[in-house]
């Protein structure tokens, strides 16, 4: 079944009198691994902040889980939000709460579960991004990759339908980026996620990737859209193929 | 529907996962009937199952574990294929192992290791408020490495922006003041005296002492919240790294800021408590303007003033080095920004009512 999650009709993004993005459309599908491409500053972080609902777009909608978010009310969306979930750049942790009180959080919150149920949970979701055993620890004491791993189990933590990441490999070395690709993958693979991803390594574009948009500074639009893998064999434009081979052409 | 129901025949305890197996508890029934019965195998059937979360990965993992403890044979079938992939993954992350926490130490240790901590802070808070005298001194035979809009930023926090709030305050105190001595004074019918009173009480003490309370709060506690942030954000650890002395870069503006400003504040307290004072004099005790002005600069002496004035200087330099030093001293977390906060405050007006103790002290002796 392959039906849109997110459907972005007209969608124009930026700061005020500073457009970034004029009249996008573009759909993710459910399942699907969607990369969000561009040069540094081109608004990719923007546009993730629209979908999320952290900034409001300029101009235009979209659908999001079948629901129109500029249109519905404010619990409606925080419904919604639920339904998704996000990994920041540096994890967003909370610093005052241990790693397992962190993904509690949202589980106590949001769902009905008894604390031993949760408890079992948060063991899981650590074991799934490798963390087993660091429950009691808290930010501070563990590194920037682990503090990644660390939020992407707190953003899986409700079985969200969507993860959202912005730059998830930025900051990672080789190994732990690709082995960051791998569970993006695995989760994306059995837990049935979609996962909308913002991302300049070229790498993990290749390797994860099953859907694209290019966003172009100068023409403020998606210059290219499709598979990463098309999208260098068959190259809409110069910038684009520039971007996917590292400049080499 | 239940969406999981177990049956037991003969030491096999058979269980069907059926439907939408979604945001399910744990069933609580079945650890008694592990305890109650002789099991010897578990089979789990994924059959009849339709859609599934994270729950159900508890509950398998859940029998997993049973089964391990309890040497049970555990056989699963017609699981959906995440599922199984799923539970493979959680169970390769080898569990890291915490490092034994050590045994709570017996009374006698805890009380010595209470001692040598406070003893490290004393030392710790010593050196810091030396080499921060010692920067501040120098700072006016030496360039020193800080920026001059930090400095002129500090002095509009600590100046203009301190204004209203303590006026206000001081205003009010003075009128305490006068009331509550008027009520004495009156006994003799010496009310006129309550010129005096307010005089000498806010020029010599209670100026500075208001004011010291009022900048604690307020600046000494923005100073250890903006420099806590730093601390929290590595921005001090950036500075330290590019060979800028903290001390001259974040402190320096910040006291002497403070330093500057505290007499001045404290004198315009004086003026605002004073005028306080005439206020209830005049309206409320029957006193003549005149009569109050007359007595109040007989009252007014020039060493009262110096001794009041040199008290704020010795705030300022507390109040400033107490917000910057815990600050400074702040860790890596949102929450400790907020003790670094309340200790400033909190630290800043105990050490400034023991400057007040001493210096009273050694006034005394020497008879000013
Ligand atoms: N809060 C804000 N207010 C106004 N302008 C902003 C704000 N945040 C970002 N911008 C501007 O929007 C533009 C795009 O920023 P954005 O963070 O979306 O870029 P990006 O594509 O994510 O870049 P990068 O790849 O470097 O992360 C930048 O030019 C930035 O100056
Ligand atoms: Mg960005």
């Amino acid at each position: 079944m392959m039906t849109n999650v997110i459907k972005a009709k007209n969608l124009s993004v930026g700061y005020g009198t500073n457009v970034l993005l004029k009249n996008a459309d573009f759909e993710v599908k459910s399942g699907d691994i969607f990369i969000i491409m561009g040069g540094s500053g081109c608004g990719k972080s923007t546009l993730l902040k629209v979908l999320t609902g952290l900034v409001e777009p300029l101009d235009g909608s979209f659908d999001l889980l079948g629901a129109d978010f500029l249109q519905i009310n404010e619990s409606e969306r925080q419904e919604l939000c639920r339904k998704t979930g996000i990994l920041y750049q540096g994890g967003a942790l909370f610093s005052s709460m241990t790693l397992a009180e962190n993904i509690a959080m949202p589980l106590t919150q949001y769902s009905s579960y008894s604390q031993k149920t949760i408890d079992e949970l948060v063991g899981l979701k650590l074991a799934l991004v490798g963390l087993r055993g660091y429950e009691n620890y808290y930010p501070s004491e563990i590194s920037g990759g682990m503090k990644k791993r660390a939020g992407l189990a707190r953003a899986l933590a409700l079985d969200p339908q969507i993860v959202y990441f912005d730059e998830p490999s930025a900051g990672l070395d080789p190994v732990s980026s690709a082995r960051l690709d791998e569970l993006m993958l695995e989760i994306n693979e059995n837990l049935k996620t979609t996962l909308v991803v913002v991302t300049h390594e070229l790498q993990s574009i290749f390797a994860i990737g099953t859907n694209s948009i290019y966003l172009d500074a100068s023409t403020k639009t998606i210059t290219a859209k499709g598979n990463p893998k098309e999208l260098l064999t068959n190259p809409p434009n110069e910038r684009v193929a520039e971007f996917l081979t590292r400049g080499k052409k | 529907m239940e969406m999981l129901s177990y049956k037991l025949t003969q030491n096999t305890l058979d269980i069907v996962l059926s439907g939408n197996y979604v945001l399910q508890n744990l069933p609580d029934s079945l650890p008694e009937m592990f305890l109650q019965n002789k099991i010897s195998e578990i089979h789990i059937d994924g059959a009849f199952l339709k859609t599934w979360d994270s729950s159900l990965l508890v509950a398998l993992t859940y029998f997993k574990e049973i089964a391990k403890k309890q040497n049970l044979h555990i056989t699963f079938a017609n699981l959906p294929t995440g599922v199984q992939k799923l539970l493979e993954l959680s169970e390769a992350s080898a569990p890291h192992l915490r490092h034994s926490i050590a045994p709570r130490a017996d009374f006698l240790t805890r009380f010595g290791d209470f001692g040598v901590d406070i003893f490290r802070r004393i030392i710790k808070g010593t050196r810091f408020t030396f080499d921060n005298l010692k920067t501040f001194f120098c700072s006016f035979f030496k360039t020193m490495s800080t920026r001059r809009v930090d400095f002129l930023f500090a002095l509009d926090t600590c100046g203009p922006s301190a204004l209203p709030i303590v006026l206000l305050i001081s205003f009010m105190v003075g009128l305490i003041l006068a009331f509550v001595g008027a009520v004495q004074l009156q006994t003799f019918g010496a009310q006129v005296y309550v010129a005096s009173l307010v005089t000498i009480g806010m020029t010599r003490i209670m100026g500075a002492i208001m004011v010291g309370i009022i900048m604690a709060g307020r600046t000494g506690a923005s100073f250890a919240a903006t420099i806590g942030t730093m601390q929290v954000n590595e921005e001090i650890d950036a500075l330290r790294t590019m060979g800028i002395p903290v001390n001259q870069f974040l402190v320096l503006p910040r006291l002497k800021a403070l330093v500057l400003t505290m007499p001045i504040l404290t004198m315009l307290a004086d003026f605002a408590g004073i005028f306080g004072g005439a206020f209830v004099a005049v309206l409320a005790l029957d006193i003549p303007l005149s009569e109050f002005i007359r007595y109040a600069v007989n009252a007014w002496k020039l060493k009262h003033f110096f001794v009041g004035i040199f008290h704020a200087l010795v705030f300022g330099f507390i109040i400033a080095l107490s917000g910057c030093y815990f600050g400074i001293e702040c860790s890596r977390s949102a929450d400790s920004v907020g003790k670094s906060t309340t200790n400033a405050v909190v630290y800043g007006i105990v050490w400034m009512i023991v400057a007040t103790g001493l210096i009273t002290l050694v006034l005394q002796r020497l008879g000013i």
